[in-house]
């Protein structure tokens, strides 16, 4: 059935993915825009166990998929949890305004 | 039907692409969280492509309507009126270009080292449900990873409730 899309496609397409994914966590400065690149960055490492994981015939890699799921999932809501005592706090979402941990 | 399989695989990992490329570059941040919506379809998509139906199930439960629900809650409730445009800080030039130069090296890395590898394949089974591989495997040999999981997502409620709570 797969003869016709390769493996290897499957793979590019996660890398590139994975690419877009980090230029938006190093350069956009906005909390929650990065937490969108984080939830593209994980999205494509699934691609990419999900891949492999029928390419190989074995399940595994599913069940590791779903752990990543369940880590996103916590990670999206402690992580906005955060930014919304932030704004609260300081008025502001930029990474940058943000020091108050700093003395 | 062969020859949709390309056709279905180029059409979606378009969409994945632009709408990747809006989720990062757009300038309204609402814009962003909506073009997601299109990358989390897309991702479910290609897993239905890769014969993982429960997955593409899952991905479509936990990322659209649980992950994208609350990032829109997130910028509904952290801009003061929809659709203004982000304020950045200044990033310097400085900053942004070793920023792109690391991601091109990673990915050039990668780009060569996927299309370099032979990979060792098994002739693709026919298809059929993964859910009752997942189920057995999951509450069997991943029972512990199971277990931590759940606790895991409990302690993230308690937490999430106790830090958004207004004081």
């Amino acid at each position: 059935m797969f003869q016709s899309v390769s493996l290897e496609y499957f793979l590019i397409l996660a890398a590139v993915l994975f690419s877009i994914g980090s230029i938006g966590v190093l350069t956009r400065r906005n909390a929650i825009i990065i937490f969108m690149s984080i939830e593209l960055m994980l999205n494509s490492v699934n691609l990419t166990l999900v891949s492999f994981a029928s390419f190989l015939g074995d399940s595994a890699g599913m069940i590791f998929v779903f752990f990543v799921m369940a880590v996103a999932a916590s990670e999206a809501a402690v992580g906005l949890a955060i930014v919304l005592a932030l704004f609260r706090q300081k008025q502001t979402v930029n990474v940058d305004e943000v020091n108050i941990m700093k003395w | 039907m062969d020859y949709l399989i390309p056709i279905i695989f180029y059409g979606f990992a378009a969409m994945i692409l632009i709408s990747a490329a809006v989720v990062v570059f757009s300038k309204k941040i609402i814009y962003a969280a909506f073009a997601l919506l299109f990358t989390f379809f897309g991702v479910a998509g290609f897993y239905v492509l890769l014969n993982a139906d429960f997955l593409a199930i899952t991905q479509i439960m936990i990322y659209i309507g649980g992950i994208l629900v609350l990032i829109i809650f997130g910028v509904m409730l952290t801009t003061k009126i929809t659709g203004v445009d982000i304020k950045e800080g200044v990033t310097s030039k400085i900053q942004k270009g070793f920023a792109l130069l690391a991601i091109t090296i990673i990915g050039i890395t990668l780009l060569i080292l996927y299309s370099n590898v032979k990979w060792v394949t098994k002739e693709f089974p026919e298809i059929k449900s993964t859910i009752i591989p997942i189920g057995n495997v999951l509450l069997t040999d991943y029972i512990l990873a199971f277990e931590v999981a759940s606790v895991l997502l409990l302690i993230a409620i308690v937490g999430a409730a106790l830090i958004a709570r207004r004081k």
